[in-house]
C-alpha cells in the first residue's frame, strides 16, 4: 500500500498494530484449545490433579450411555428451541420489518435482551414458580398449582426467551433486502397467497433463516446456566456435566474430552451451514 | 392476514416484557413470596443498599468491565487496522482464532481459560484465579468482538483518504490520528460499547476464572438464586435492568442523531 516504506518500516508497522493482539490471541485462544485437547489424554489423578497415564479413556467413557444421554438432551434442546424459535420469530421479523417505526420495535426487542442474561433466566424461574403468576393465573381457574419445574419444557421455554434475538435479527435483515416484486410477480402469475409465499418469498429469507438457526441452536445447545437453574438435576446438557467436571467432581480430563464433543458438535452445525450458505455466509455469521 | 401477524408480534412482545415487568414489581412487593401484591414498599432496596458485599460486587463488576473494555478496545482497534492495511504471515490463522471466542459456547471458553491459568501456575506459580484472571478472560472475548466491528468499520472507508493525506506529507502516525481514527471512530465506539455491554453480561467465564474475592454481580445472582427467590435479587435485577435501559436509550437516541 505505502511504496515508499522500507520492508523494515512495514514489518514494524505490521507488529505495532498486530502484534499485541495477535499475541493475545495465540496466549488466550489458541494455547488453551491445545490445553483442552492435551488435557482430554490425560487422567485424574488421586486429588482431583491432572496426570498420566495418556490415552483415549476419557472420550471413550464420554460415549457410555449415561453420558450420551446428556449429548441427545443437549442436541433436543438445541433443535427444540431453533423450531420454537422460528415459529415465534420469522412472523415477527416480517412484521418489524414492514412497519413504519421498525427502529423502536427492534429497540425494544434488543432492550430485555441486553438486560442481564442471568436475569432473564431468573425471571423465569420467579415467574413459575409454585406461588409465581404463571400459577396464580391458573388458580383463578382452579387449576393447579404445578411443579413447572426442573423439567425440559421449563429449560426449553427459557431457552427461547433467552435467545431469541438472535433468530429475529438475521431473518429481518434478509426480509429488509427482500425483492417484493417477485411476490407480485407470483400473483400476477396467478398463484395462491401460500404458493407464492413458498416459492416468491421463502427463498429469498433463507439466508436468515439459516443464519438465525445457528445462532440459536450453538448456545442452546452449548449453555449450562438455564438447566443449572430451570432443570435442576431433572435435566443435565453436556454443559452442565462438563461443569460439574470442573466443579465439584473436579476430573478435569473427562470434563476436557467433554468440551472437545461439544465443540464437535459446534462445528459441525457450522460446517453445515457453510455448506448451504458458502464460506461468505460464514463471514456475514459473525 | 395482517390482522394475525400484528396479534403474533404483539403476544411475542408480551412474552418478552412480562418476566421482567413482574420482577421490577415484585422488588416493590411487601410480602417476600408469591404474586399477591401486599403493599408497596423500598425495604428490599434498602436491604441491598445496607449489604456493603453488594456494594464491594458491584465496584468488583465496574472495574472488571472498565479494564477489559479499554484493554480489548485498543488491541482489536489496532488489530483490525493491521488486519485491514497489511498482509503477513499467519494472517488466516489470526482470522480463525478471531472467530473462535465468537463460536465457542460460553462453557468451553471459560474451562480452557481455566486450564491455561492451571498449567501456568503449575509451571511458572501465577496467576492466582482473582479480580486479574477474570480481566484477563473477559478481554479474550471482548477482542474477538472488537476486532470484527472496528474491521467491518474499516473496509467501508475510502482508501483515497489516506492517500491524499500522505500526498499533502503525513507520516504515517499523523495519517493514522488525523484521518484514520477520526474515519474508523463510529466503528470504534460501537465496538467499545459492545465489549462493556459483554462484559457487564457475562456469568460463565468469570465464573471459571474468578477465585475467592472476586465475587462480581452476575456471580453473585447466581449463587443467591442457587439458593431461592428472593426480594432482594428482584432489586438488583431492577436496578440492572433500569441502568441498561438508560443506556441503550442513550445509545439508541445519539445513533438516530448521527443518522
Amino acid at each position: 500500500m505505502n511504496e515508499a516504506a522500507t520492508p523494515a518500516q512495514r514489518f514494524l508497522r505490521v507488529l505495532v498494530t498486530v502484534g499485541p493482539g495477535g499475541l493475545w490471541l495465540f496466549l488466550f485462544v489458541l494455547l488453551p484449545s491445545l490445553l483442552v485437547l492435551l488435557a482430554s489424554l490425560l487422567s485424574r489423578g488421586p486429588y482431583g490433579e491432572l496426570g498420566l497415564p495418556l490415552g483415549l479413556h476419557n472420550y471413550a467413557r464420554a460415549l457410555q450411555p449415561v453420558y450420551l444421554e446428556a449429548f441427545t438432551e443437549s442436541l433436543l434442546v438445541g433443535v427444540w428451541a431453533t423450531l420454537l424459535s422460528a415459529l415465534l420469530g420469522y412472523p415477527l421479523a416480517f412484521y418489524i420489518a414492514r412497519h413504519p417505526k421498525r427502529d423502536l420495535l427492534l429497540f425494544l426487542l434488543l432492550l430485555p435482551f441486553l438486560t442481564n442474561f442471568l436475569i432473564r433466566v431468573y425471571a423465569w424461574l420467579v415467574l413459575l414458580q409454585r406461588e409465581g403468576l404463571v400459577n396464580a393465573l391458573l388458580g383463578a381457574f382452579g387449576l393447579g398449582p404445578f411443579a413447572f419445574y426442573p423439567s425440559f419444557g421449563a429449560v426449553l421455554l427459557t431457552t427461547v426467551y433467552t435467545f431469541l434475538p438472535f433468530f429475529v435479527l438475521p431473518v429481518y435483515a434478509s426480509v429488509e433486502r427482500l425483492d417484493w416484486q417477485l411476490l407480485e410477480a407470483a400473483y400476477d402469475l396467478g398463484a395462491r397467497p401460500f404458493r407464492a409465499f413458498l416459492h416468491a418469498v421463502l427463498p429469498q429469507t433463507y439466508p436468515g433463516l439459516f443464519a438465525g438457526s445457528v445462532l440459536v441452536f450453538i448456545p442452546a445447545m452449548g449453555t449450562f446456566v438455564v438447566a443449572d437453574l430451570l432443570g435442576a438435576g431433572r435435566v443435565v446438557l453436556i454443559g452442565n456435566l462438563i461443569q460439574q467436571q470442573f466443579g465439584v467432581t473436579r476430573d478435569w480430563a473427562f470434563g476436557a474430552a467433554l468440551s472437545v464433543f461439544l465443540m464437535g458438535f459446534v462445528l459441525l452445525s457450522l460446517y453445515l451451514y457453510a455448506r448451504l450458505q458458502g464460506e461468505r455466509g460464514l463471514e456475514e455469521l459473525v | 392476514m395482517r390482522r394475525l401477524l400484528s396479534l403474533h408480534a404483539l403476544l411475542v412482545y408480551l412474552f418478552l416484557y412480562v418476566p421482567i415487568l413482574v420482577i421490577v414489581a415484585l422488588s416493590f412487593n411487601e410480602s417476600r413470596r408469591g404474586v399477591r401484591f401486599s403493599g408497596f414498599t423500598l425495604d428490599w432496596y434498602r436491604a441491598l443498599f445496607q449489604d456493603p458485599r453488594v456494594l464491594e460486587y458491584f465496584l468488583n463488576t465496574l472495574v472488571v468491565a472498565l479494564v477489559s473494555t479499554l484493554v480489548s478496545t485498543v488491541l482489536g482497534t489496532l488489530l483490525a487496522l493491521g488486519m485491514v492495511r497489511y498482509r503477513f504471515l499467519g494472517k488466516e490463522l489470526l482470522r480463525y482464532l478471531l472467530y473462535i471466542p465468537v463460536v465457542v459456547p460460553d462453557v468451553v471458553m471459560g474451562i480452557s481459560l481455566l486450564l491455561l491459568f492451571a498449567f501456568s501456575r503449575e509451571l511458572f506459580g501465577f496467576p492466582r484465579l482473582s479480580l486479574f484472571t477474570v480481566i484477563l478472560g473477559h478481554i479474550t472475548f471482548q477482542l474477538a468482538f472488537v476486532t470484527l466491528v472496528v474491521r467491518s468499520r474499516l473496509l467501508l472507508l475510502d482508501p483515497a483518504l489516506e492517500e491524499a493525506a500522505r500526498d499533502l506529507g503525513a507520516r504515517g502516525f499523523q495519517t493514522f490520528l488525523h484521518v484514520t481514527l477520526p474515519l474508523a471512530w463510529p466503528g470504534v465506539a460501537a465496538g467499545a460499547l459492545l465489549a462493556l455491554t459483554l462484559s457487564l453480561d457475562d456469568f460463565v467465564v468469570t465464573f471459571f476464572t474468578a477465585g475467592p474475592g472476586a465475587t462480581t454481580l452476575p456471580l453473585y445472582i447466581y449463587s443467591s438464586v442457587k439458593l431461592g427467590v428472593s426480594p432482594k435479587v428482584h432489586a438488583l435485577s431492577t436496578l440492572i435492568v433500569g441502568l441498561s435501559a438508560c443506556f441503550l436509550a442513550l445509545g439508541y437516541a445519539l445513533s438516530r442523531r448521527r443518522v
